[in-house]
């Protein structure tokens, strides 16, 4: 699948109705889901016929990535329920089987070693300080291959560390820098698009 | 939800030791046929609790696994046809999963399990 035709079926999908501030609901927009997955394919072969989750999946725009791209079975797994709903929706428009699970990614229990790739766009921790980094604790956990994620690139030096010492991870890298609009969907944002960069990050967790 | 989610979900309560496999209690059960692909099933093959498979299987009404399965078996199409079929191809839409230690029911609904803990859970 080409890039732009990728990029074109995720901006088809609807996006959260009524988000919920606490669990920083801001949609992964089109342009930055279909470059991750994209990239995480055709740079590392990470996606197709590979079993892929997809970590606060919210309406799923990265799931769907992964499984436009041809992964073989993709989770997707957000605490909200709304949320899930909102995802399985949109995978039943693009006739894309993808399976979810309703559960905290902090108390997730995941058994073996099938997930190969993590793909996320977790909270990056504004409203509830750490929730960033309990997710990619979560995913160097669960996957087997690579763990792609985007972090606010004022946090770089800190995610490094902790990835590689704390969470175990044996490599962490940053392949690209990208402009993360947050559409004003709250009260506190006084600008009406609050422009955020944010780093690509590929971790490969320890064998 | 398919077997293969069931497959490698446990119930993650605290003080809980062995959270897997959790039992099915199904009220809805509905199949959705999906093409077979050889390569991912011999993939997932070795991933797979073959035993909590094939019993999860058994209780929504497919008895067709073997109650013990070993890699050669892949060679077989009548055998990968049972496997996808288990695997992939039976959803589990309404109901619940229940934690083999505690008995605490997990509901699955629209397909969707809510592994959610309880405040006094986690
Ligand atoms: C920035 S949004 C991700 C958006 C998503 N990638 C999309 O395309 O719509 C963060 C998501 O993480 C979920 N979330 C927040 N905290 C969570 C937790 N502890 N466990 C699981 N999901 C969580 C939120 O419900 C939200 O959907």
């Amino acid at each position: 699948m080409k890039l732009k035709q990728l990029e074109s079926l995720l901006g088809n999908l609807q996006q959260f109705s009524n988000p919920k501030v606490e669990l920083e609901q801001y949609p992964t927009g089109p342009h930055i889901a279909s470059r991750m997955l994209y990239m995480a394919e055709n740079s590392y072969g990470d996606v197709t016929e590979k079993v892929v989750a997809d970590f606060g999946c919210g309406c799923g725009t990265l799931g769907a990535a992964a499984a436009l791209m041809g992964a073989e079975q993709v989770f997707g797994i957000d605490v909200d329920s709304e949320s899930l709903e909102m995802a399985t929706a949109n995978a039943e428009d693009l006739e894309l089987d993808i399976e979810f699970v309703q559960c905290d990614i902090r108390n997730l229990g995941w058994r073996g070693s099938s997930v190969d790739t993590v793909v996320m766009n977790p909270p990056f921790g504004t409203r509830r300080k750490g929730a960033d980094m309990e997710f990619l604790c979560a995913a160097l956990k669960i996957a087997s291959g690579a763990v792609y994620s985007l972090h606010k690139t004022s946090t770089r030096d800190h995610i490094k560390r902790a990835a590689l010492r704390d969470f175990g991870a044996k490599t962490a890298e940053v392949l690209c820098e990208l402009r993360f609009d947050v559409p004003q969907l709250y009260k506190f944002h006084k600008k009406k698009e609050v422009d955020v960069a944010v780093d690509l990050w590929r971790f490969e967790p320890k064998d | 939800m398919r077997l293969l989610t069931h497959n490698m979900l446990s119930s993650n309560i605290k003080g809980v030791v062995n959270g897997f496999p959790l039992r099915i209690e199904a009220e809805k059960v509905i199949h959705k046929e999906v093409d077979l692909n050889p390569d991912f099933l011999r993939n997932i093959f070795s991933k797979i609790e073959w035993r909590a498979l094939s019993d999860a299987a058994r209780s929504l009404g497919y008895a067709e696994l073997p109650e013990e399965a070993e890699e050669s078996m892949l060679d077989s199409d009548e055998f990968l046809g049972k496997f996808h079929h288990a695997l992939l191809e039976i959803h589990l839409e309404e109901g619940a999963l229940v934690c083999p230690e505690t008995g605490r029911k997990f509901s699955v609904s629209k397909g969707i399990p809510n592994m959610l803990l309880h405040e006094d859970e986690v």
